[in-house]
């Protein structure tokens, strides 16, 4: 009798008290749950063409529900994966701890051989499984590497977050870029799959799936063509390319040089692949279009020129005498031609690009007043480009110095200011903007890489434009001094003048460094960083290119790749250059994955 | 001549019942955690030995008891004789020599042990019972369990070693064995517990450090009964329906038609099922009871108290294991267990307590 007391207490402890204990271990024994990601969507040029497409990778994941099986495996599946059983050892722990109940993942982009090893020990090893993982795939050598920007695993203190708070740890998000930028949208809402499996692992039904939704294409208004021409032209030279169409603020073609890979990053980036990058003194990282803060140098006159004339302190009849160098608050100002340009009026000193003549400019306006205009003209000031991290340049007052150094303008400044040097700070973006906007008659628009009419309603926000009231006169004048630097004898710019096309442009170079380029700066980087900026047509124009150079002997190269993307701009307006077919093939380095069946050719 | 004064009114029918009820539940259970395996259609061969046993059982109700009992000594050695053989013969399956191959058939010699054990000790209570037990007699007892004992527990069997020492523990205390002296023996037992932990092989130790805690090997000794909770558990009050335990249709739970039989029957028949085969066991142990009480001598009484004592047990020790109470030690349910030897031999005793039965009013 009292052993079935004994033994009914058993069966009703187990039964009746933790009943439910006891069915969660059941389903945890028998269901399995499979993450399914979603393809991030595509990022597309204007044409339709595929800038950055997905390809299937497999991701070798153990289940953390069975993690005293894995520990005991774990020496045996490092031998089999051919990785260091300590390193696996790391991952497990760290995923145990970012999720105590998620999966770990243990290799990514599994290699044929990986894919192999896992197949033939299912049996030996229930707890791993293989998923498929769609990864980006982008093009070589660096394609728009800084504008696409890559995507990565979201980190603990992106978690924090709002915009990623519900994401679970090992998600990929956007990191740089538009893909950081974007996220929202191309980052698709990740499936999963319940399936019912028996003590070795192996799938006997599938409960439930929850069909993973991709995301949604970005279409860009980068023209391919455009931005093939503009990468090829840096050759092995770091620098800088902005084109834009002024009219809309659509970007044409973006490059910063050196660029990085962003494939490296597409399955997960090695520390040591990072501090590499990091610790790379060209700063392979940094988006010089939107982060290189420098001295705009001569560039700037085009804003002198203008601000000028718009406030009175100069008109068309207005003339200097330039011997070469100038004394201002007794200090001597050199201009760049040694033996002088003479007596210069505002076309001439633009044209030939006469310090002289804009050293007086700026005692005549005033440092207030070029601030002002500066500010006004779209420096200073972020562009709200559509890219995360874009900087804001140095606009220089006296009220600026006093804020940051406690200490007085001296007027000396404001001559350097005035040809663009001294504590003037721009962006390369910011110089096609400014310039753009001047020649457009004082309407400033937003640039972007995505126009809001191509996105969803939440994610996109309104385009912003700038009015301001410029004369027609002075934007004539200005405008005309541009078309004279490329076409007229003297003129500084004449390596961009394309016979047939309006084409202006103004160059520019700067000696000193901005903090940020200095870092880690050896000589080199101290050289002449050379400007140009082109635009076409003159008046109002469609394209401009804002050129930066660094590394001073190739400078003068500057003028000629700002002619061939506008070249490139009008012989495909004009139905003279045939778009590529395809971007390049894709890089080699991910091949181990079969390339995606694209078919998105070119859209005419 | 012996059936002649026997009657088939005096067949324990109830009884017969009851074990046909138990197993054919049985065969369900085998039939259900089998139909999906390499092991489909072992049911089948459950009912083949079923029909062995229940023709057993009245060969054995029909011969006399008394006259098994004269030849017990013989038995006896012939059964330590056939140990021997197993040691030096025995099919090796996993590791241990429990069968001998007889023809096609292979059947565990142990399971004879323990019916020719209750034989000879209810042969040797009954001459003993009116001078009382001496030392002597307690002696005796021990050097005839012992060697059996042994020799099983060499095989490796311990489970089904151990299974004598309850068998010999009831019928010594029908006996009138006092219980001050089985407290000297428990004392005894747990002082040789240490000597006897040094002999085991690695993996029984295992077994009994993860019966203490079953969480920290889950995939292997501690994984069995880890499993084995969650079915029962999982299974609730009303089971999860023949064939759709989860646990038991895929694999988790080990052995599922042999020694986990009944966590299976558990999670598909939940505790309303339960309950009804601890009241089925309930009735058969007390039929036999009160056989035994109405026993017309005392070899009759020692017979079915050893048959009786032997069937507690092994339900004690299976049920136990299921939920997790008793060590993982190999002893599979009676008659519900799928196996040849179990079912066969435990029919075979229950012939034998007919026969107890049916010659209760005869002398």
């Amino acid at each position: 009798m009292g052993i079935f007391l004994l033994l009914l207490s058993g069966f009703w402890r187990l039964q009746v008290l933790q009943p439910d204990y006891y069915t969660r271990l059941a389903e945890q024994n028998y269901i399995k749950n499979l993450p399914i990601a979603a393809p991030r969507g595509r990022i597309l040029d204007r044409a339709g063409r595929v800038l950055v497409d997905n390809f299937p990778s497999f991701t070798v994941i153990a289940q953390s529900d069975y993690r005293e099986q894995l520990q005991e495996h774990l020496p045996a599946i490092a031998r089999g994966l051919g990785a260091e059983a300590t390193e696996l050892q790391d991952r497990v722990e760290d995923s145990l701890r970012k999720s105590p109940y998620g999966p770990i993942v243990l290799r990514e982009n599994s290699s044929y051989p990986d894919i192999a090893f896992i197949e033939s020990h299912r049996r030996e090893f229930p707890e791993l499984d293989l998923v498929t993982v769609p990864r980006r795939l982008y093009l070589p050598n660096g394609f728009a590497a800084h504008m696409v920007g890559y995507v990565g695993e979201v980190s603990e203190s992106d978690l924090d977050r709002p915009e990623w708070a519900l994401l679970r740890p090992g998600a990929v998000v956007g990191k740089s870029g538009l893909e950081r930028q974007y996220d929202s949208v191309l980052r698709g809402e990740d499936g999963a799959r319940r399936a019912v499996v028996d003590n070795l692992g192996r799938e006997v039904a599938v409960l439930d799936e929850q069909v993973p939704s991709p995301g949604t294409d970005l279409h860009l208004t980068i023209d391919y063509d455009l931005q093939a021409v503009a990468e090829a032209g840096f050759a092995g030279d770091q620098g800088a390319l902005v084109a834009l169409d002024p009219r809309t603020g659509a970007v044409l073609a973006l490059v910063s040089r050196p660029a990085f890979d962003p494939n490296v990053f597409a399955t997960g980036i090695s520390s040591e692949d990072w501090a590499r990058l990091q610790g790379d003194a060209s700063n392979p990282l940094l988006n010089r279009v939107i982060q290189a803060q420098l001295a705009p140098g001569s560039v700037y006159k085009v804003l002198m020129a203008t601000a000028a004339l718009d406030a009175g302190t100069a008109d068309a009849s207005t003339t200097y005498y330039c011997p070469g160098s100038a004394s201002f608050y007794g200090r001597t100002f050199r201009c760049w031609q040694a033996h002088g340009h003479g007596r210069v009026g505002i076309h001439q000193a633009l044209v030939q690009s006469c310090d002289v003549f804009f050293y007086n400019l700026g005692k005549d306006l005033g440092i207030e007043k070029m601030a002002d205009y500066s500010m006004q003209f779209g420096l200073g000031r972020k562009t709200g480009i559509d890219l995360p991290n874009e900087e804001e340049g140095t606009v220089p007052s006296p009220e600026w110095k006093e804020k940051l150094f406690r200490q007085d303008w001296y007027a000396g400044e404001t001559i350097s200011v005035a040809i663009g040097q001294g504590a003037l700070t721009t962006t390369p973006l910011q110089l096609a903007y400014s310039v753009g906007g001047i020649a457009s008659g004082g309407r400033f628009v937003q640039p972007r890489l995505v126009l809001p009419n191509e996105l969803p309603d939440e994610a996109g926000s309104a385009q912003s434009v700038h009015q301001i009231a410029l004369s027609d006169e002075t934007v004539k004048l200005v405008t005309d001094a541009l078309y004279g630097v490329v076409n007229e004898g003297g003129g500084t710019g004449v390596r961009a003048k394309v016979v047939g096309l309006d084409i202006g442009g103004k160059t520019g170079s700067a000696q000193v460094a901005s903090v940020q380029m200095a870092r880690g700066s050896s000589e080199d980087d101290l050289k002449d960083n050379a400007w140009f900026v082109g635009l076409a047509p003159r008046r109002n124009p469609e394209i401009i290119v804002a050129v930066l150079y660094q590394g001073g002997e190739h400078g003068y190269l500057a003028a000629p790749l700002a002619r061939d993307v506008i070249k490139a701009y009008f012989d495909k307006r004009d139905g003279k250059l045939p778009p590529a077919a395809r971007p390049a093939e894709p890089a080699e380095k991910v091949a181990a994955a079969p390339p995606p069946a694209t078919g998105h050719g070119p859209a005419g | 001549m012996v059936g002649k004064s026997i009657s088939a009114r005096d067949f324990d029918w109830l009884l017969f019942g009851v074990l046909l009820v138990i197993s054919i539940l049985g065969v369900v259970q085998i039939y259900s955690t089998t139909v999906n395996t390499s092991f489909a259609g072992a049911h089948r061969k459950q009912i083949g030995w079923i029909a062995l046993g229940v023709v057993l059982m009245f060969i054995f109700c029909v011969v006399n008891y008394r006259e098994l009992l004269n030849q017990a000594p013989w038995m006896y050695v012939g059964t330590l004789g056939l140990l021997a053989l197993v040691l030096v013969l025995g099919n090796e399956i996993a590791g241990a020599r429990r069968w001998l191959r007889m023809g096609g058939a292979s059947f565990q010699v142990s399971e004879i042990a323990k019916l020719v054990v209750i034989l000879l000790l209810a042969r040797f209570f009954s001459e003993t019972e009116y001078k009382g037990l001496s030392w002597l007699d307690i002696g005796k007892v021990a050097v005839a369990l012992g060697i059996p004992f042994l020799l099983i527990a060499a095989q490796p069997d311990l489970g089904s070693a151990l299974t004598l020492v309850p068998i010999a523990v009831v019928m010594l205390f029908l006996a009138g064995f006092r219980l001050r002296y089985f407290g000297l023996a428990l004392l005894a037992g747990l002082l040789a517990l240490p000597v006897t932990y040094h002999f085991l092989k690695p993996y029984q130790k295992a077994r009994i450090a993860t019966f203490l805690n079953p969480e920290s090997d889950p995939r292997n000794a501690g994984y069995q009964v880890l499993q084995s909770k969650i079915a029962v558990g999982s299974g609730q009050i009303w089971g999860k329906g023949t064939a759709q335990g989860t646990q038991t249709q895929l694999r988790f739970l080990p052995v599922p038609h042999t020694d986990f039989i009944f966590a299976a029957y558990a999670e598909e028949h939940g505790l309303a099922g339960v309950l009804l085969v601890l009241l089925l066991y309930f009735v058969l142990l007390m039929r036999l009871l009160r056989t035994a009480a109405t026993a017309s001598d005392a070899t009759g009484y020692y017979l079915i108290g050893g048959i009786a004592g032997l069937l507690a047990f092994q339900i004690l020790v299976n049920m136990g294991m299921v939920v997790g109470y008793v060590p993982v030690t190999g002893i599979p349910l009676p008659l519900m267990s799928y196996g040849g030897s179990s079912v066969a031999f435990t029919w075979m005793a229950m012939g034998l307590a007919n026969s107890v039965r049916v010659r209760r009013f005869v002398n």
